[in-house]
């Protein structure tokens, strides 16, 4: 990795929050909803990066993570009649909490074995939900009322049901994330994380802790997917248990492959690859798993680095 | 039912499950071990071979047995044909590497799973057992053809061994999963062993699938469950070893029978599934692992 | 494995590639031409577009199926005899895999892009609970054919609506007094430890009680579970009745296993037909069902008292007297649902005409519209059965037949009455705002 100027980088994050914000005026009805949704996602799948690109475990279990926020606000404001920043603390809460504990017994392990215990524990985290379905709502889920889903500023209430609060709401969260996790990756811890995975044991023998680097970094990626959980719970209105299925975990993974693992946009782009590839086929076939399927495969080898990071490798090499 | 029947119940069930998921998850366990390679796409070979065994057996008429024995023989071929065919086109272009291998098998599960359901449709259907022999036991029945399962997957579990351990094919796999770079120097032809111990894997998935499905059924999303579950097994057994592979199929098998003896099912699960993700933090190389990854 | 009924072959659901990719095309100039093509909006002589939430993927797959076949051709009856307020419907199908996220999206798709005038045909619960609040937010009026209660709960909102199918809690409480009655009073209940089954284990027991009978037994059983053996030993043996829903692919196991289990000295036994639709009654492993009786909410195989209704329903959809499709006796159907979408279809049709219904703008009148019908009579539009419907509760409740298990047929004993499965609100819809 070149090392570039760090007004570049910060340049290049600004305008692409600026694109955003600007596509918000310009973007017809559907695509603005879609791109909201998105946005949301990319956040799980920046946390996602954190661990998987950065410090190179590769978890199979992150949709609990995700689910911990969505259940952890959702059900807030469900039973406890909480407010939307209350909720999403809690969401926030619940992400941390449990990432902590699950990254104290997981990260005894590594390779494989990681990769298994983490989707072992997600399938607990599921299997739980389902367990107390009087409270969760198990497999069917529960609504969050959409009286409950408005944001009180200063004396005037947001309907976060709004089209455009739900956007740009969805945009602050992604920008916080996006410039936080530049930071990070900016950031002397940011390079050891790297340290980590290109060699533990010789970051080990400078003098690192290693163990508590990566449980730091697990807490973060933790506490990052429950951001998009909570978000999701509280601008989609939806909790359900099929958001903490295995298939939620297999997914952030591919939006970081597709996007580029370790750079700070490969999520954002992957996650819109994917849902647009899948947007757009299935209008024409209702086989489209079946191209998504190929189109997985012919990225995977003709862009083995994702799309940033074949980006970064061949004409860009300051992309962070 | 008094408890002694009972667990013996839980017992022989378990045990059937444990008979199908050790052929699964030594497919897995060839791959992962000799390859390096995360096969993703394992459950749905294991599906294919359910949906082969449906159309072999619906094809030929006569007796019931008939039509599965081509099945046997049939099915876990064409599965090891298609998956031949995958590692050619993409695996071996992909060079094993370890996170590509990954997406592209999620790809191949995403078109199998997608053409089964535009050819074979998303019904679940039944496939005739060879014979239904129903044994009396004083406090219950069971299925004489669920006891045969057990019997013919061990026999195919040692013919494994066999090959394994005691043949040149054996020794060459062996030596290439041990060290790749080496047994190329030694001439041995690495690249054509990864091919066909890819084959092997998913035929191996195959044989087990046609075992089961006559008295599970065939559905295009059946792969899931064995998929998650040979990956616990080949974890939990140790990565490349036979023998752990066999212990820790017969062991979850085994657990998750006899667990649902003594607690509701959902809370059988979550215990079954605490139990054995601890049993991997505190012991990471599995069971009958020796060194680390 | 050529199916000739296979995924691609649209032909035979009527829902043309044409249908899609009009579709398509409407979507393709939105996205050229952002804000300037106001699509729906349109002349008198537009057509009424119905977005399909179709469960073409995923678990659902089985069922979406044959709702796209009973919607092809309800929507070609309704087209023949001139439409909906002289306006062609046309439907545009987007596939939700069967997953609530994707299908909010879904519903998100065909408020914004396809712009259709309402939604419809969705089936699996967590799919309605998760779509609902982006349908109520679109303010987009969402008629389901789920049978499940969350519709008649009132937890969803005032835009959703159960207007051809009975829900789960109601039919519940019409089978009970004949299982009571005729099948024996200590019933055990094996039921998947789901959503689906909650409902079960919630509403028969007191159901039975009120009967003089009771569940002395509830066997709740994992969705993951592909095997069941080991759960039947807790069937206690002075059991007189195992009354059993099972749904998803693993349902001929445990019926085979059942059998497996008992031999021929069992219990009575008394099935929900989810458990074998789409399946052929006279599969391998299944002779065990033999003498048993089932729910259905439609009868599979025609029966000799059908009305001429029914033979014209039958006939449209294009299924034999087995209840399969015409011409390919394996291709069996979801008969005891898929009524559901057609009946569904015709409620949406007279509470349009009631509403003087234009377009998008007049969605709130079609609510209210759709809100004050109150009964369905039996004929061509209702050919299942006479049914009430409740406006504030946005649910309607029909007959429901018992059918027995006889020489490889269903063949209905009794047919219960409206009033034996109707219950106390639990809320109003109509106090919600519009």
């Amino acid at each position: 990795m070149k090392e570039a100027s760090p007004a570049k980088a910060y340049a290049l994050h600004l305008g692409v929050i600026a694109l955003l914000f600007g596509l918000s005026f310009v973007l017809p009805e559907y695509h603005h909803g879609l791109l909201a949704r998105i946005m949301v996602l990319a956040v799980f799948a920046m946390g996602y990066n954190m661990l998987f690109g950065y410090v190179g475990l590769l978890s199979l279990g992150h949709a609990m993570f995700f689910s911990a926020g969505l259940y952890g606000a959702g059900l807030a404001v469900i039973h406890l009649g909480w407010s939307v920043p209350a909720a999403f603390a809690a969401g926030l809460a619940c992400g941390t909490l449990l990432a902590l504990a699950i990254g104290m017994l997981a990260l005894r392990t590594s390779g494989v074995a990681f990769m298994i215990v983490t989707m072992m524990f997600a399938q607990v985290f599921y299997l739980i939900i389902l367990y107390f379905a009087s409270r969760t709502g198990g497999d069917q889920g529960l609504v969050v009322p959409q009286s409950a889903r408005v944001l009180v500023v200063g004396g005037t209430s947001l309907g976060l049901t709004d089209p455009t609060v739900r956007y740009m709401s969805a945009l602050a969260l992604f920008s916080i994330v996006l410039l936080v996790t530049l930071a990070i990756v900016r950031s002397r811890y940011g390079r050891v994380l790297v340290a980590i995975r290109e060699n533990e044991e010789r970051t080990k023998m400078l003098g690192y802790d290693t163990f508590s680097n990566k449980l730091a970094a697990v807490v973060v990626s933790g506490t990052v997917c429950a951001a998009s959980g909570a978000a999701y719970a509280l601008l989609f209105g939806y909790v359900g248990s099929t958001f903490a299925s295995v298939q939620y975990s297999i997914l952030p993974l591919l939006w970081v492959l597709l996007g580029g693992a370790a750079t700070t946009l490969g999520p954002l782009i992957g996650t819109l690859f994917m849902y647009y590839v899948v947007d757009v086929t299935s209008g024409y076939t209702s086989a489209y798993l079946l191209i998504v399927g190929i189109a997985l495969i012919l990225l995977v080898l003709f862009f083995p680095r994702g799309i940033l990071g074949t980006i970064r490798q061949r004409w860009l090499g300051w992309l962070p | 039912m008094a408890f002694g029947p009972h667990l013996l119940l839980a017992a022989l069930e378990g045990l059937v499950t444990a008979a199908v998921l050790a052929l699964t998850a030594l497919g897995l366990s060839l791959v992962f071990g000799v390859m390096r390679v995360v096969n993703v796409a394992h459950g749905e070979f294991f599906m294919l071979g359910a949906v082969l065994a449906w159309a072999i057996s619906t094809a030929i008429s006569g007796h019931a047995a008939l039509g599965f024995l081509a099945a046997l023989v049939l099915a876990p071929l064409i599965v090891g044909l298609i998956a031949l065919v995958a590692e050619r086109l993409v695996l071996r272009r992909l060079n094993y590497n370890p996170e590509a291998t990954i997406v592209a098998t999620i790809g191949m599960l995403y078109i199998i799973q997608q053409l089964a359901l535009t050819f074979y449709g998303p019904e679940a259907r039944p496939v005739e057992p060879p014979f239904s022999y129903r044994i009396l036991l004083p406090w219950f029945g069971y299925s004489g053809y669920k006891l045969s399962i057990i019997a013919a997957s061990a026999l195919l579990l040692v013919a494994t061994w066999f090959v394994l351990t005691r043949t040149k094919i054996g020794l060459v796999m062996r030596a290439t999963q041990y060290d790749s770079e080496t047994a190329q120097a030694f001439g041995i032809p690495v690249d054509r062993v990864y091919a066909g111990v890819f084959a092997l894997g998913a035929m191996l998935a195959a044989v087990a699938a046609v075992l089961i499905v006559p008295i599970s059924q065939a559905h295009y999303l059946m792969g899931q469950d064995p998929l998650l579950l040979s990956f616990i097994v080949v974890i939990i057994g140790g990565l490349g070893s036979l023998r752990g592979t066999v212990v820790a199929a017969v062991l979850i098998g085994l657990s998750d029978g006899i667990i649902s003896v003594f607690f509701s099912p959902t809370l059988a699960k979550i215990i079954a599934t605490l139990l054995v993700a601890m049993v991997l933090v505190f012991r990471p190389q599995g069971l009958f692992g020796t060194a680390s990854r | 494995m050529t199916d000739k009924n296979g995924f691609f072959d649209l032909s035979r659901t009527g829902l043309t590639r044409r249908t899609a990719l009009k579709g398509l095309a409407a979507g393709a100039g939105l996205a050229v031409a952002p804000g300037f093509v106001r699509y729906s909006q349109a002349q008198s002589s537009a057509p009424i577009k119905i977005g399909f939430q179709s469960h073409r993927t995923g678990i659902g797959a089985a069922y979406g199926r044959w709702y796209e076949r009973t919607t092809a051709a309800a929507v070609k009856a309704i087209n023949d005899a001139g439409g909906i307020n002289g306006r062609p419907v046309e439907v545009i199908i987007e596939d939700d895999g069967t997953d609530p996220g994707r299908g909010a999206e879904v519903v998100g798709k065909f408020a914004t892009q396809h712009k259709t005038d309402i939604v419809y045909g969705t089936l699996f619960s967590h799919v309605v609970i998760g779509s609902a609040p982006a349908a109520g937010e679109a303010k987009m009026p969402y008629f389901v054919v789920s049978e499940g209660h969350h519709v008649a709960s009132t937890k969803l909102n005032r835009y959703v609506f159960q207007p051809g199918i009975t829900d789960v809690k109601s039919q519940i409480q019409a089978m009970a007094p004949w299982i009571a009655a005729n099948a024996g009073k200590k019933v055990t209940q094996i039921f998947p430890d789901f959503a689906f089954g909650y409902d079960h284990r919630d509403y028969l027991p007191p159901a039975l009680k009120a009967q003089g009978a009771e569940v002395i037994a509830q066997i709740a059983i994992p969705p993951t579970e592909s095997s069941f053996t080991k759960y039947f030993p807790q069937i206690p043996a002075e059991t007189e009745v195992i009354y059993h829903v099972m749904v998803g692919p693993a349902v001929l196991t445990f019926v085979k296993e059942l059998g497996e289990f008992y031999g021929s000295n069992r219990p009575q036994l008394f099935g929900f037909i989810d458990s074998l639709e789409a399946t052929d009654i006279n599969s391998p492993g299944l002779e065990f069902l033999d003498g048993s009786h089932f729910w259905e909410g439609s009868p599979r195989y025609a029966q000799p008292d059908d009305s001429a209704a029914q033979k014209a329903y039958r006939a449209a959809v294009g299924i034999d007297d087995n209840g399969a499709a015409v011409g390919d006796p394996k291709d069996v159907s979801t008969a005891a649902h898929m009524f559901g979408c057609w009946e569904t279809l015709y409620v949406v049709k007279k509470a349009m005409e009631d509403a003087g219904y234009k377009g998008p703008e007049d969605r709130a009148k079609l609510v209210e519209a759709t809100e004050a019908l109150t009964e369905f009579a039996e004929g061509p539009e209702h050919p299942q059965g006479p049914k009430t419907f409740n406006g504030k509760i946005h649910q309607c409740f029909g007959i429901q037949n018992i059918s027995k298990v006889e020489g490889g047929r269903l063949n209905v004993v009794h047919k219960t009455k409206i009033e034996d499965g109707l219950y106390e609100p639990e809320g109003d819809y109509t106090t919600q705002a519009l």
